[in-house]
């Protein structure tokens, strides 16, 4: 019989293996998606939150949250709150350094707000602090379009919103 | 929930689902990959706006209408937008324009509506907030790149501002909803929302090295029902999926 607190772990440790559909190589958990894991017997609550307001994988998100636990508990219901806004900063140290393995800059600097933006720390694939933006906007609604100076690729990076 | 309150949501929503239709027009079209990508992203996020919001519409006027049945099965004097976002669009520096005139005025607007007294509204708008920053961003860069570059994109600047500005204003004029939706806490007064539309405005307009047009009869009518027959053509071809195969699944 396992206890309450392992019923929890078990939950987070089976949302730890759901990737993003568009980020496949970080889980929804690396990415701060999934809030809140309650459990009551066999029954689990999950709360996950959108990245933005128009992020399409929303669905499928759901659908594989549901999939991975439904294996382990009788009742899995997902909830999808809104606030507080999702934010980069819940992107957990093992995303970012996920983010960086496969080649994806994650969410770099501040600057001032609105129209200065933010920039990467540095190169995913050299560690090259000199990188310029090519494209605000990217394959995916979390992502920019940036490039190295020093070893020349082109990267995505994950936008510090 | 009154009338007025469903009435003063729609005007926001209808407004982001219309953008949404007439960025997506973009797709496969813009001038540069890079900037079809960007439309097309700025379109999801708006979209993604106005679904939330179509939603909530629905739920509080308890009529049993989801977003769907909002936006496939109105006729054009049932929307609620702003006139401005239902211009065609134009040449690249025209929609960048009313882009830029449309997000100026979305950043005024969701920090405000993130202190809603409604909390589904406050968190579709505390979201909303951080996306018309990042577009306004894109926006406002476009315009100065393209008022300050070369003539012949001045020109076009130039000729867009004369075509969209009598249409910029109409966000800023209260009635009776407005005030009926400001007095419930839900949404702020339109009114109030100018001196920072205006200060932001002129600002990129003069680094853009474009002039501050003097203020028109503003444009009006969107808002309460009374479009350009431009709405009408979008309509026609946002709906015609969802009318002509109604209930349809995939």
């Amino acid at each position: 019989m396992s206890s309450p607190r392992d019923t929890v772990r078990d939950a987070w440790d089976l949302l730890g293996q759901v990737p993003d559909p568009e980020l496949p190589t970080v889980s929804v958990v690396d990415l701060g998606i999934a809030r809140e894991v309650a459990v009551d017997g066999q029954r689990v609550v999950v709360t996950i939150t959108p990245t933005y307001s128009g992020c399409p994988a929303m669905r499928e998100i759901e659908h594989d949250v549901r999939a991975a636990l439904a294996g382990r508990f009788a009742v899995v219901e997902v909830r999808i709150v809104l606030s507080p806004p999702w934010t980069t900063d819940w992107i957990t140290p093992q995303g970012r350094a996920r983010l960086t393995r496969s080649g994806i800059a994650p969410p770099g600097v501040r600057l001032l707000p609105l129209l200065t933006g933010d920039r990467p720390a540095a190169c995913p694939r050299c560690g090259s602090a000199t990188v310029e933006e090519l494209s605000g906007f990217g394959s995916t609604a979390c992502k920019a379009l940036w490039r190295c100076l020093a070893c020349r690729e082109p990267f995505d990076y994950v936008k510090a919103h | 929930m009154g009338d007025h309150e469903v009435e003063a949501l729609l005007r926001v929503a209808d407004s982001c689902l219309v953008l949404a239709q007439r960025l997506t027009g973009w797709c496969g079209h813009a001038p540069a990959l890079e900037e079809d990508i960007a439309l097309a992203n700025v379109a999801l996020d708006v979209l993604g706006q106005a679904r939330g919001l179509l939603t909530r519409a629905g739920e509080l006027e308890a009529a049993g209408r989801d977003e769907d049945a909002l936006a496939y099965l109105r006729d054009a004097p049932d929307f609620r937008n702003l006139l401005l976002v239902e211009q065609p669009n134009g040449d690249f520096a025209h929609t960048m324009l009313r882009q830029f005139l449309f997000d100026a005025w979305a950043v005024e607007l969701w920090p405000e509506l993130a202190s809603s007294t409604d909390p589904v509204i406050a968190g579709i708008a505390g979201k909303a907030a951080k996306e018309a920053a990042y577009h306004l961003r894109h926006s406002a860069g476009w315009v100065e790149r393209l008022g300050d570059g070369t003539d012949e994109s001045h020109r076009r600047m130039l000729a867009s501002l004369e075509d969209l500005w009598p249409y910029a204003g109409e966000a800023f004029l209260d009635d009776d909803v407005d005030r009926a939706a400001a007095e419930a806490g839900l949404a702020p007064l339109p009114s109030s929302l100018l001196a920072g539309w205006r200060a932001r405005v002129e600002a990129v307009l003069t680094e853009s090295t474009l002039p501050v047009p003097p203020d028109p009869w503003w444009q009006r009518g969107g808002r309460q029902g009374r479009h350009t027959e431009q709405l009408t053509r979008l309509l026609a071809e946002m709906q015609v999926v969802h009318r002509a195969y109604p209930g349809a699944r995939w």
